[in-house]
């Protein structure tokens, strides 16, 4: 069993109930493990919620928090995947100063590039829309930093895993 | 007034009643079987206790003297009668109060139902007269809990409370209900719930695993049992005795799974852990096959999980999935409740006696009587021990009294001590280590099964963290027995400071009052023993009383607890002074 640290991403279905971000979030504060990244949105499943928590811990590790995870009562499903095992995506926005669009050619070859793309234009500032993995993210993070943005934000993780999760076979046979 | 409401998509018509939700919270509190409740009352749940005072033939709410006593005591309730005690409380500092005991009954998986009453839900989140999020507060300590903020909501999350608190793990819930939600009124109908989709109370057990499991008991040469509290909760004394015997195995207990089997029973060879009995902490790390039910291999009862049974191959029969290699890696994992499990496997099981590995039991528990127990029960110096207190009140009981203990030396001195006959005979604060949970807890306990004898034994640091519950037993007229043994000293703390931080025993002694006079106070029988000849007739009366005694035992003041296994040692390291 590995001892090294490495990133997973826990997919939890639970009910849609208030108070079930506040248990799930304490699984990890209790135990010092930092949350990478935190999603929360309707799944596939009317009426079912979906986190997509990301962690970066051990393998002894991660199957004892899943554990936890699905000992509360409304949560449904916990799985928990490797980077290798899911298509993940994550999506931020760079807010710049209108006039660098026209006098940096340099900004529109990155954002060409990196297949971001513009989303607003004003005569104030502009918007950058970028989705993709991490370090595509970090990449034209780096890349537009030099010429001074305004404001960043990115979102946390987004994913579906490879192999199927049988979370809509389990609520059938349950009803 | 009646009407008629059709749930559902299905065509189920229920008959309906309009009234309001503080009638609704105390109909479903019967309806659930409730007919004692512990708490306290104040502004937030005053239209329930109105209801309360309506319903008083069919359910009596006891009036403990702090939120926590209620807690403990709906604690005690539920530890001896395996159903779910309830506790009610206001809002703000009542429902703070509340929490050490649902913490207590979160670790310990006791059934426990809490309900609190709450601001008006137009108040929510504007710093309101006693507004505190308790919800909020209670998450990391409940199995489940939820806040209602509309009458209609109320037998369902009731209904759903019961459920949680006592199905398969056992454990705290708690209902929050805004007062508004209190005096709305609705079409009530109750309904009890069966089941939660998102909920798995008993775990499937996984295909192969006891033919696997009953493998590897049968190939053993030196297997052992270690057992908790799962084999009372889910019932399976009966099981669990046919199992043991069949199969020829000593058996240890962790705290709270004492008085599962009986004392006396031959193949009980006593208590794990940190003041556990000499021989099943040492064979731990000597044993092929380790055999736990029903317990959690808490750090008191592993000490260094490196050093702990290592050499053996681990067998774990377990309720909740995630105990299963949370603390010690197990070779095979038998999920389900313990009485189905342990029925299960007993045909598997081959008949056997491993009367050698037996002997080495018996031969360390004779070393072990000779260096410890022998003076701890009859000693032969000047003081008074906790240990021949607790004899002599075996010698009165027979084994057949329930003991409610606190926390601390006498706690230890108590679950090595007494005698038990029946099931669920030991309550105590195991996981949690509340100091002040016994006095409420006994009376809990009495109050529940008033046929039984019920001795409370309490220190005398914790006693003082609930004496004032002495309030309660002398309105509600409880015939619980107590029991403080005195030795003027926070003991547990003072042994530690004696044995690792070279005496200096910082904040730990007590100038106590006179005990006596407080009990006689609340007009309690009351008795003090400072000599040994005085001990056995004080005893003797104390048992005998019909009502609520109390008897101080002055003991040694320096007293210590052995066997022990220093913290953060290895099992095998357990010393003997």
């Amino acid at each position: 069993m590995s001892t090294e640290k490495q990133l997973f991403t826990i997919s939890v279905y639970t009910e849609n109930n208030i108070g079930l971000l506040n248990r799930i979030s304490a699984i990890f504060q209790r135990r010092h493990i930092n949350i990478e990244s935190l999603n929360t949105s309707p799944s596939e499943i009317e009426g079912v919620s979906k986190f997509t928590i990301v962690v970066n811990m051990t393998d002894e590790n991660i199957k004892k928090i899943i554990g936890q995870i699905e000992k509360q009562v409304e949560v449904i499903k916990a799985y928990y995947h490797k980077d290798e095992d899911t298509i993940y995506q994550e999506s931020c926005i760079f807010k710049m100063q209108s006039d660098l669009l026209f006098e940096e050619r340099q900004i529109q070859n990155i954002i060409k590039e990196s297949n971001a793309r513009i989303v607003t234009v004003n005569k104030s500032f502009f918007v950058i829309e970028k989705s993709g993995r991490k370090e595509e993210v970090d990449l034209i993070y780096k890349e537009l930093k030099p010429f001074g943005i305004l404001q960043f934000t990115r979102s946390g993780r987004v994913s579906v895993s490879k192999q199927p999760m049988e979370i809509s076979q389990m609520l059938t046979a349950f009803n | 007034m009646e009407t008629q409401t059709i749930k559902n998509k299905d065509t189920v018509t229920k008959v309906t009643e309009k009234i309001s939700g503080s009638e609704a919270i105390v109909r479903c509190l019967i309806a659930e079987g409730v007919k004692v409740l512990y708490g306290y009352p104040g502004g937030a749940i005053m239209p329930v206790y109105d209801e309360l005072y309506k319903y008083q033939d069919k359910i009596h709410h006891v009036l403990t003297r702090h939120e926590q006593g209620a807690t403990h005591s709906a604690q005690g309730f539920a530890r001896i009668s395996g159903q779910v005690g309830v506790a009610i409380a206001t809002s703000g500092p009542g429902a703070t109060n509340l929490i050490t005991g649902i913490a207590d009954a979160q670790i310990d998986s006791t059934p426990m139902v809490c309900i609190t009453g709450q601001v008006p839900s137009h108040l929510l989140g504007s710093d309101a007269f006693q507004e505190t999020d308790i919800v909020g507060i209670s998450t990391p300590v409940t199995k489940w809990n939820c806040q209602v903020t509309k009458a209609s909501q109320i037998p369902e999350a009731i209904a759903k409370a019961f459920y949680i608190a006592k199905s398969g793990r056992p454990g705290p819930v708690l209902v929050d209900i805004t007062k508004d939600a209190q005096f709305e009124e609705f079409d009530f109908a109750y309904e009890k719930c069966t089941k939660v989709r998102s909920y798995v109370p008993i775990p499937k057990t996984i295909s192969g695993t006891l033919e696997a499991a009953a493998k590897l008991i049968n190939e053993a040469k030196k297997p052992m049992i270690v057992w908790g509290q799962g084999i009372i909760l889910s019932e399976a004394e009966v099981a669990f005795k046919a199992f043991v015997e069949k199969a020829g195995i000593p058996a240890a207990w962790t705290i709270l799974g004492a008085s599962a089997l009986p004392t006396s029973h031959r193949l009980n060879v006593g208590m794990l852990g940190m003041h556990g009995n000499y021989a099943p902490n040492k064979l731990t790390n000597e044993c092929d096959v380790l055999i736990a039910i029903g317990m959690r291999f808490d750090d008191r009862v592993t000490g260094d999980l490196s050093k702990y049974a290592t050499q053996a191959k681990v067998i774990h029969f377990e309720i909740d999935p995630s105990e299963v290699d949370k603390n010690v890696k197990t070779d095979v994992a038998v999920l389900g409740d313990a009485k189905a499990s342990l029925t299960a496997i007993l045909p598997l099981i081959n008949e056997s006696t491993h009367t050698d590995w037996h002997q080495e039991f018996k031969d360390l528990y004779a070393i072990e009587y000779e260096k410890v127990i022998k003076e701890d029960l009859y000693p032969t110096k000047e003081g008074l021990t906790m240990g021949e207190v607790i004899h002599q009140i075996n010698v009165e009981s027979k084994g057949d009294a329930a003991i409610v203990t606190d926390v601390g030396q006498h706690q230890m001195i108590a679950c090595r001590y007494a005698e038990f006959n029946k099931t669920k005979s030991n309550i105590t604060s195991g996981g949690l280590g509340t100091m002040g949970f016994g006095l409420p807890a006994a009376i809990g306990a009495k109050m529940a099964a008033p046929e039984r004898e019920v001795v409370s034994i309490s220190g005398d640091g914790g006693y003082q963290m609930t004496i004032q519950e002495l309030g309660t037993i002398f309105q509600q007229k409880t015939a619980v027995k107590m029991v403080v043994l005195n030795n003027e000293f926070l003991g547990m703390v003072r042994q530690w400071q004696q044995l690792f931080f070279d005496k200096r025993y910082a904040s730990t002694e007590m100038t106590n009052p006179n005990f006596v006079a407080i009990a006689e106070g609340y007009y309690l029988k009351a008795r003090k023993v400072t000599k040994r000849e005085d001990l056995a007739a004080a005893v003797k009366e104390m048992m005998e009383s019909k009502e609520a005694y109390f008897l101080e035992v002055c003991v040694e003041k320096e007293g210590n607890v052995f066997p022990m296994v220093p913290s953060g040692a290895s099992v095998s390291d357990i010393r003997l002074c």
